[in-house]
């Protein structure tokens, strides 16, 4: 069963794939919108970062993929400086956030293309990362020829293409229909088990959360801090089973509660 | 899908409708050149006064060498002023782009010279530059800010996630500006390029009637002005004629320009196809 637990800052870095210390970040206006945030993600873990919009777990991500500066605290990524985080790691916005202009290849091949790449080696990877999301019929056609669903798998591809070991995920289902993200989220759990990628999912879903992740960490709204945290026992593969199950109902219920929590804590100041 | 199928239109009437498109426009051009020959014949309008259309054609025809030859020196300080505006435009855009400082320092000036009409710095360009560069840089000052606004606004349309990507993938300045910005900016200053067309051929027609009244010249503009001085009335129609060929084949190939190199992405261009 879940349990809200303290958070283990002493454990080894080696193990560690991201780690956050004492994070904060300001808005220009001096407004704090984050932090301070302590979190230590493991190498090959699944966590979820739950919290209401506007609490700044969105901001938390860019802030590790070296896109934003904390205002301050330190970021450790088992990825190198910023400038190489590229090559290690994966980002996979709300949106698809494809180039219109361009085939689903060249959209998939851009983080190998900007890294100059032999075209043969971008052409291997492409393929092999469309192989992987399903799409590789796909390859020529423009992101406007595509569903929504098929675009965030297109985005998704993109982000696996560099075979990262850390995959940073904003929100990446959010827009979609409840269909196509159940399927979204079965064929991101598949190619979890087989990749083993550190995977930090934002989202603002209770049962999303619960069905993918193996620790969800509640956030409060701003300054967003981290309000509770929960180990997802679930037995694996996940899959119907487990969407259907008492325990997984159980565990969303308790999810939820300490995330109604964090709000009401606010209202009563 | 079948409760929707009654209102989508029938293959057979959409051909009628698109049909109708291209025939209204025509009937409209007859009627009015009907009109026109009408109204000369009932009340014997002398041709110095109005020609009919007839007269026009005749004249169009008879006068070709000296028209076709002015035509082409107007078409050729048209491509040469929106070939500058389209060039100068979009590297003032980039310009501005990469350093703010460049574009408060310039921008202001830009303005300036779009809001001064050009009709009023043509006859001082003719003093201080050669007759067939000043006329070439009229039609640049009124082509290029429609090419320096659109291009500027494209390039700070770039969606703000995509940035993001080229910034965590290590992409240099150049990689961003040549894979990310300038297409993304592409419908935009395509736009401004259509626009410049137009633009560019007023600009030339300006500079040569500034140029033609003092004396020289040899462009459709400069027959214009010197064929109302003798009163040849049917040339100056003959010769306006081609000034509006000339503008809608230059608006038409820009058109066609803009369609080939968005239909595949664009949603400017997507409606048209799907009509």
């Amino acid at each position: 069963m879940a349990v809200s637990a303290p958070l283990d800052l002493d454990g080894p870095p080696a193990g560690q794939a991201i780690r956050l210390r004492a994070i904060t970040k300001a808005y220009r206006s001096g407004v704090l919108a984050l932090g301070p945030v302590d979190l230590a993600v493991r190498r090959g873990e699944f966590v979820s970062l739950l919290g209401p919009s506007g609490c700044g777990k969105s901001t938390a991500l860019r802030l590790i993929a070296g896109l934003a500066k904390p205002s301050s605290g330190r970021i450790e990524v088992a990825a190198g400086s910023p400038s190489q985080r590229g090559h290690s790691i994966g980002f996979v916005f709300q949106e698809p956030t494809l180039m219109p202009w361009t085939s689903v290849r060249h959209n998939v091949g851009l983080p190998l293309q900007l890294a100059h790449a032999p075209a043969a080696e971008i052409a291997r990877r492409v393929d092999a990362a469309l192989a992987r999301v399903d799409l590789s019929e796909f390859a020529e056609a423009y992101p406007r020829e595509l569903s929504g669903g098929m675009k965030m798998r297109v985005s998704l591809a993109r982000a696996l293409v560099t075979d990262p070991d850390i995959l940073l995920m904003d929100e990446p289902f959010a827009a979609l229909d409840e269909i196509t993200r159940f399927r979204l989220n079965d064929d991101l759990l598949a190619l979890w088990r087989e990749l083993r990628q550190t995977i930090l999912f934002v989202t603002h879903s209770v049962f999303e959360s619960v069905y993918l992740s193996q620790r969800v960490v509640v956030m409060s709204p701003r300054p967003g801090r981290i309000a509770a945290e929960f180990r997802i026992e679930a037995p694996e593969p996940r899959g119907e089973d487990f969407r259907t199950s008492a325990d997984y109902a159980a565990q969303c219920r308790e999810v939820s509660r300490a995330l109604a929590e964090t709000g009401s804590a606010r209202v009563r100041g | 899908m079948s409760a929707r199928e009654p209102s989508e239109p029938q293959p057979s009437r959409l051909t009628a409708a698109r049909i109708l498109r291209v025939l209204l426009p025509v009937v409209v051009l007859a009627a009015g050149i009907a009109a026109w020959d009408l109204v000369v014949r009932l009340n014997q309008i002398p041709p110095y006064i109005l020609p009919s259309p007839g007269l026009v054609w005749q004249t169009l025809l008879a006068d070709w060498p000296i028209l076709s030859a002015s035509l082409l020196a107007t078409l050729w300080t048209t491509l040469e002023g929106f070939l500058a505006a389209a060039l100068g435009g979009i590297a003032l855009a980039l310009l501005f782009n990469q350093s703010r400082w460049v574009e408060y320092s310039l921008f202001p000036y830009a303005v300036v010279l779009q809001v001064t009409p050009v009709i009023a710095i043509a006859p001082l360009l003719l003093i201080y530059l050669p007759q067939e560069t000043a006329v070439v840089v009229c039609a640049w000052i009124v082509a290029f800010f429609p090419v320096l606004a659109n291009t500027t606004l494209g390039l700070n349309s770039v969606d703000r996630n995509l940035v993001g990507l080229f910034q965590l993938y290590g992409a240099s300045g150049l990689q961003t500006l040549w894979r990310l910005k300038l297409p993304a900016a592409l419908p935009y200053i395509l736009g401004g390029l259509r626009i410049a067309g137009g633009l560019s051929l007023i600009g030339a027609v300006v500079a040569e009637i500034a140029a033609g009244s003092a004396g020289a010249g040899s462009g459709l503009a400069y027959r214009i002005a010197e064929s109302g001085y003798r009163l040849n009335i049917p040339r100056m129609f003959a010769a306006l004629l081609l000034l509006s060929a000339a503008g809608i084949v230059i608006y038409g190939l820009l058109a066609l320009l803009s369609h080939l190199l968005l239909r595949r992405w664009h949603e400017s261009a997507l409606g048209k196809e799907q009509e």
